[in-house]
């Protein structure tokens, strides 16, 4: 049971020491390239450039960016690698503009939020120039943003030059270790084919039904270049599946060890960061403090689900007394007592929509694993997580720093920083500093202008939609889970994460109604663009705002360690830096969790257990 | 002039010395004072006033919205399932709440106020007699006859009028001596009884309004008309009109607005929230219309106004105020708020040696003879060339021969027809030739050698080792020559205050670097730095040197406070970041400064630098504790607010609270008391202990976050249990 979280996290601490002080060689241009790389470096390099022109150019490159990834979705029926299938026999078509919107916004900002299902609405072509394409430009943006964050907090006196470091981060971390991680993925039997779905007689004749002349139906296998899509998706904590199951899939998860190697890729770059973190900055103590607080939530979420999940039983399953709901307005009702189901899991807790080929708490690993670094991939149902259980990704996406995605991850975590610094560094009786640099107002306005966006984001969009019949028809549950489903969507929207907690109608599919195997949901326009909007919003906001930030305080001047001046590299700072990130957390999102999760727990069928 | 001009105005001076120290006795919550600041909180309440403070002025909103919903609830008893008691209950204390905070920030000012009062009253209109026509004899107008002066009062002067004080009678206005000596009563506004000598030029020719002259006559230039003086400006600072905030507290400030904003979302975002959860109920028990707390507005006011942080919104003025007001009271006159603040981040202090370090000035200790000589003729010789030496060492050398058991007082008078050979700048040496013909010469080794090798003598072999140990030891050897013969040593040593290594110690645990400014050699005062435990020293200090230093410590990154009081310490003074000018010092120097210290006590300095920690620890921890307090309200309202659609949610209320009103009544009243409890900590701030950062950020963690996070669980609980024996609320 524990043995699995332990391989994860141990492995990846290991490899995250080395890996961290080989990122901060390249982000520091501590390195030979070959002649050919250095010739592409000079094309590419405009120069230092300050905060602005680094955000500007980020910006410039996004915009870009999702341009080109409307076309590439917009051109899908014209384009070249578009199987056929029996299912599809003219192949894919145009997705729905307000799809490819949402799509298109989803990929751009590191999200891969799937209003679509891969096998189902993407060529091959689309998999591999949109999706692989985003995967490795769209993670690289926060790694870029993150290092010149540091280089200004070192008070360097440019931001570094942002089309050097996305070559830099593309080009000598990224690919290199995707083509290793896709070598190890095929020699554990992951697909990498351009042919089209193969079509099976199934032993079992008619399983799949008949066709309208009585014919067996054959069965239709989706596969194509995965091992491609695979490694990136992870190593860039990207997670769109190339099949809408998911690391669920066989052919995307095929056994528990490409699993553990998934969930080691997911996570390696979110923890060596923070060592890069310490190392550009010359600060190892400070970063092992920050390295050892997201590591103690971290494990705290892990362990959160796996008790609540993998150690409890599904609720379905076993006994309730009745209850009887009696609330002043309304006449007394009974729910009637519930017979335990008589279904033997002992051991494996609650295994609804769960791998266990990847072993018993798997799923509530990985769904901690994905929502902390805000991944996003999947290998079981959210929605089947018991309702306690479910509070991890929750929490996981709702503070966006337990490591984070790479480098806004870190991001995040520099905002509760400045802002538990704030208010610490006072009580020492000084006005506050970090890394010797004062934090006057201008430091405050754009770290709570960064703490704001997200809580908002999340906040509000679930508001309007649970209130509305845009969030209350789309779920597919009644009461608190319905509304933990939307909770959920925007929470992963807004962190940039892309998992689902699923069970809620947003699909629209191909703007041609009736090549949809299932009709379009009623709101999924409305979902497409608020979720595409909220996306936008938080992920470019909170890395400007940082990215200000860090340039105003490198501008000042660094004052002296004194044996007055507050310690960054203490245990007491440690949990300083704790205190700060779950009070202000819970102070959030302490009331929409109480809603969701916790009355689903705590209420009767058939509104929870 | 007569004595009749100066007799009227002798009790009011006796009046403000006494109303003085009764203010500064005053407690915290005198009834006067209370009164006071009970009227302004009322006054207070206007919304263009409230405007200033963000996270009070929401509160005011959210009264006056609940009220609204009150009357409607008067006039349509079905708009809500809350009780109009419950109704009315949550307005009252709502409004308290922000009657609270304007009483706070009230209170602080009228404290401001009643201190800058007693020291108005030093700022009545006084006699004052302005000299006719500007003449640059100043010294003639200590002899000229009163039928040149014009009778005036002093709210009529203006800045360079020339006045003339004789004994007796008050100053009346700020200004520096231009002529004659005078021994002055200063305790009018330092509460300090012993009378201070002030002169004409050198550093110690300031004079302030208000002090009264105690014997001979001299001559002011007035350097600020009535209103304009440091003490004017003091008192606008304390008392509001002029309040600018500082640099951190507009930084705080915007924190609490962005807390504010933040919690505004979460509580705007529960309405819709609760009315899902309202919907999906109502249709699984077959209700229309089903309502909850979660809808009712007043209730989400109460939640919103226990969530943003009210408590250190209500107090931030306060504890700048009080802030001000504490220098006042150690006798500091600050020149904005934002020189108390940067007092608490100063990392480089510079103090004089003489005065802070060492008891006033060097003294004789001993007199080492050289050849055949005994130590009392030395001494004689001594005392002999020291006799018309007025300086404190002079004066030292003579007390010590006449304590001498060898020596007689009466031989320490030299004969008559001996003259005396002042000090220069030149010579280095000072002496007296006797009649006899002998020349007795004192000074510093190197002119005195010069001046026996110029007669044709020469220095013994040992004369040397002995002089660079004496002052390797910190002490001044002086060599006494009679005609071109060395016949011995007097040695000078600096004696320092008790007490003053304990209190470096003290400032080296709050990470601060002491700096010895000193006119000694290198030697002496590396010396006397090390006995006393400063980390640095300025030796041969001219006030470039301080500059300098100044200027390099700043190049590092840190921040310098200094204490000066002369005319050539204006430059270094200006350029500190914290300069404190003594109020003796000249104008210059306190125009360059951006404290000035009535006592002109060089100590200060460190007292400075413990008010300002204390105002941003105040600050910090009040804040921490404020937000921290947060989690427990949400404990008791999130299930009392889904009490009526989802009451499993009663799980989470481990308080076990008696109803769903009483809780968030409790929670609110918890929220609205907070504030006056801790009006006595804001104004007296939080105890600065100078143990080192870490230790100091563990325990205020302790008490303000941690005790933050238990101690409204235990209140609210405690509030609970009274409302729920009162009938009607439960």
């Amino acid at each position: 049971m524990w043995l699995l979280p332990l391989l994860i996290v141990g492995i990846t601490v290991a490899l995250s020491v080395p890996m961290g002080v080989y990122l901060a060689k390249i982000m520091d241009g501590r390195y030979q390239p070959p002649a050919v790389f250095r010739w592409f470096e000079r094309q590419l390099d405009t120069g230092p450039q300050n905060w602005k022109q680094y955000a500007v150019s980020m910006l410039l490159f996004n915009t870009v960016m999702f341009a080109f990834g409307y076309l590439v979705l917009a051109v899908q029926p014209m384009m070249p690698l578009n199987q056929k299938d029996s299912v599809f026999a003219d192949g894919k078509g145009m997705l729905s503009p307000s799809t490819i919107f949402n799509t298109a916004t989803s990929f751009l900002t590191n999200t891969n939020l799937q209003h679509y299902s891969g096998e189902q609405h993407l060529s091959y072509f689309s998999q591999l120039v949109f999706v692989v394409f985003n995967m490795f430009t769209s993670a690289a943006v926060g790694f870029c943003a993150l290092a010149a964050i540091i280089r200004g907090l070192r008070g360097d006196e440019h931001m570094g030059n942002y089309y050097l470091d996305m070559w830099r981060v593309v080009v000598y971390v990224f690919i290199p270790f995707s083509v290793l991680t896709g070598i190890l993925l095929m020699a554990a039997g992951m697909p990498m084919t351009l042919e089209p779905s193969a079509e099976a007689q199934t032993v079992q004749v008619g399983a799949m039904g008949s066709n309208d002349d009585g014919t067996p139906k054959t069965q239709v296998i989706a596969r194509g270049p995965v091992a491609a899509v695979l490694p990136i998706k992870h190593l860039g904590t990207n997670g769109g599946g190339f099949f809408g199951a998911n690391s669920a899939h066989p052919f995307e998860n095929p056994n528990a060890w490409t699993n553990v190697l998934e969930c080691v890729s997911i996570l390696i770059f979110p923890f060596s960061l923070i060592v890069m973190f310490g190392r550009m900055l010359k600060q190892d103590r400070h970063a092992a403090v920050i390295y050892a607080v997201m590591m103690t939530m971290f494990v705290g979420m892990i362990v959160w689900a796996v008790c609540h999940d993998s150690l409890t039983p599904n609720p379905a399953f076993t006994k309730h007394e009745a209850v009887v709901i009696d609330i002043a307005g309304a006449s007394k009702k009974e729910v009637p007592a519930l017979a335990a189901l008589p279904v033997d899991s002992e051991g494996l807790g609650n295994t609804e929509g769960k791998e266990l080929r990847f072993g018993p708490s798997a799923g509530a690993t990985f769904a901690a694993v994905t929502t902390a670094v805000t991944c996003g991939s999947v290998n079981c149902m959210h929605d089947s997580l018991n309702p306690l259980a479910g509070i991890t990704p929750l929490i996981g996406m709702q503070l966006n720093c337990v490591f984070g995605g790479k480098g806004v991850g870190m991001v995040n975590m520099l905002v509760y920083l400045v802002v538990g610094v704030f208010l610490a560094g006072l009580m020492v009786g000084r006005t506050p500093e970090y890394l010797g640099k004062k934090i006057e107002a201008r430091e405050m306005k754009l770290a709570m202008l960064a703490l704001l966006i997200h809580p908002i984001m999340i906040l509000g969009p679930t508001g309007l939609f649970a209130a509305l019949d845009w969030g209350k028809t789309a779920t597919n549950n009644p009461g608190s889970h319905g509304f933990s489903e939307v909770l959920y969507e925007f929470s992963s929207a807004s962190a940039n994460n892309g998992s689902g907690f699923e069970g809620l109608g947003d699909t629209y599919g191909f703007n041609d109604g009736k090549k949809n195997l299932s009709a379009p949901a009623t709101y999924a326009v409305h979902w497409d663009i608020a979720t595409g909007l909220v996306m936008l919003i938080s992920r470019f906001i909170p890395i400007i705002a940082p990215l200000a930030l860090a340039a105003s305080l490198s501008r000042k001047k660094r004052t002296p360690f004194t044996s007055g001046t507050m310690r960054t590299d203490t245990v007491t700072f440690g949990f300083v830096l704790l205190g700060t990130v779950l009070l202000i957390g819970a102070l959030l999102f302490l009331p929409s969790l109480a809603l969701g999760p916790v009355a689903e727990h705590f209420g009767p069928m058939p509104f929870g257990r | 002039m007569t004595a009749t001009m100066t007799e009227p105005m002798r009790t009011t001076d006796d009046e403000t010395k006494s109303v003085r120290q009764i203010s500064r006795r005053k407690g915290l919550f005198a009834p006067d004072l209370m009164k006071a600041a009970f009227l302004q909180s009322l006054a207070m309440l206007r919304p263009d006033k409230m405007w200033k403070n963000p996270v009070m002025f929401v509160v005011e909103v959210g009264t006056a919205l609940s009220m609204v919903y009150t009357v409607v609830k008067v006039v349509d008893p079905g708009s809500t399932r809350a009780t109009i008691g419950y109704l009315v209950a949550l307005d009252v204390w709502l409004l308290l709440t922000v009657l609270f905070a304007n009483f706070a920030e009230a209170l602080a000012e009228a404290r401001g106020k009643a201190q800058a009062d007693a020291l108005r009253k030093t700022r009545q209109e006084t006699l004052a007699f302005r000299l006719r026509g500007m003449s640059d004899d100043f010294k003639a107008a200590l002899n000229a006859s009163p039928s040149t002066f014009e009778r005036t009062v002093s709210t009529d002067l203006k800045e360079g009028d020339l006045v003339v004080i004789d004994a007796g009678q008050l100053i009346p206005n700020d200004g520096e001596i231009v002529a004659g000596v005078a021994s002055v009563d200063e305790s009018a506004i330092t509460g300090e009884s012993a009378p201070v000598v002030r002169e004409a030029g050198g550093d110690r020719s300031g004079v302030t309004g208000g002090t009264r002259v105690l014997s001979d006559r001299i001559v002011v230039r007035v350097t600020a008309a009535a209103g304009k003086s440091f003490l004017d400006r003091m008192i606008a600072l304390v008392e509001g009109a002029s309040r600018q905030r500082t640099p951190n507290e507009i930084a705080l400030s915007l924190v609490l607005s962005a807390f504010t904003l933040i919690f505004l979302i979460v509580v705007a975002a529960l309405w819709p929230m609760a009315a899902n959860a309202e919907s999906y109920m109502g249709d699984f028990l077959g209700v229309k219309d089903l309502k909850s707390l979660g809808t009712d507005i007043p209730t989400l006011v109460a939640l919103l106004v226990c969530l943003i942080p009210t408590t250190i919104g209500a107090l931030l003025a306060a504890i700048g105020i009080a802030g001000m007001d504490r220098a006042l009271r150690a006798n500091l006159i600050a020149k904005s708020g934002k020189a108390v603040e940067v007092a608490g981040d100063v990392d480089t202090l510079l103090l004089d040696k003489t005065g802070t370090i060492t008891m006033g000035n060097r003294k004789a200790t001993k007199f080492l003879p050289l050849g055949d000589l005994i130590a009392s003729d030395v001494g004689h010789l001594a005392a002999l060339s020291s006799a018309a030496d007025e300086t404190p060492e002079g004066k030292s050398i003579v007390d010590l021969y006449r304590r001498l058991p060898g020596g007689s007082p009466a031989s320490a008078n030299p004969p008559q027809g001996a003259r005396f050979v002042p000090f220069t700048a030149q010579t280095r040496m000072s002496g007296v030739d006797l009649p006899d013909g002998r020349r007795i010469r004192k000074g510093a080794s190197d002119a005195v050698l010069k001046h026996v090798q110029a007669m044709g003598g020469s220095a013994p072999v040992t004369l040397q080792e002995q002089v660079s140990a004496y002052a390797s030891q910190g002490a001044t050897p002086l060599l006494i020559a009679e005609d071109n013969r060395i016949v011995g040593l007097v040695v000078l040593e600096d004696i320092l205050k008790p007490g003053i290594r304990e209190r470096f110690e003290r400032l080296r645990k709050m990470g601060i670097r002491t700096v010895m400014v000193t006119g000694d050699n290198p030697l002496t005062a590396k010396s006397i730095a090390s006995q006393a435990g400063v980390d640095d020293y300025i030796a041969e200090a001219t006030p470039e040197a301080k500059l300098a230093y100044i200027r390099k410590e700043q190049q590092g990154g840190r921040l310098v406070a200094m204490m000066g009081d002369g005319t050539n310490d204006a430059p270094a003074l200006a350029q500190a970041d914290l300069g404190v000018c003594m109020n003796s010092g000249t104008q210059a120097a306190k125009e360059a400064g951006n404290m000035v210290d009535l006592d002109s006590d060089p100590t200060k300095l460190i007292e400075v630098v413990e008010i300002g920690k204390q105002l941003l620890m105040t600050r910090g921890a009040l804040t921490t504790f404020s937000i921290a307090n947060d989690l427990a309200k949400y404990f008791a309202i999130v299930p009392a607010l889904f009490a009526g659609t989802l009451p499993w949610l009663k799980a989470l209320d481990f308080m076990h609270l008696a109803s769903p009103t009483s809780a968030i009544l409790s929670a609110v009243i918890f929220n609205a008391i907070i504030i006056p409890c801790l009006i006595p900590i804001a104004l007296k701030g939080v105890r600065y202990r100078p143990v080192g950062a870490d230790a100091l950020l563990r325990r205020n963690l302790l008490i303000w976050g941690l005790g933050g996070v238990i101690l409204p669980f235990v209140g609210i609980k405690l509030i609970d249990v009274v409302l729920s024996v009162i009938p009607g609320v439960a």
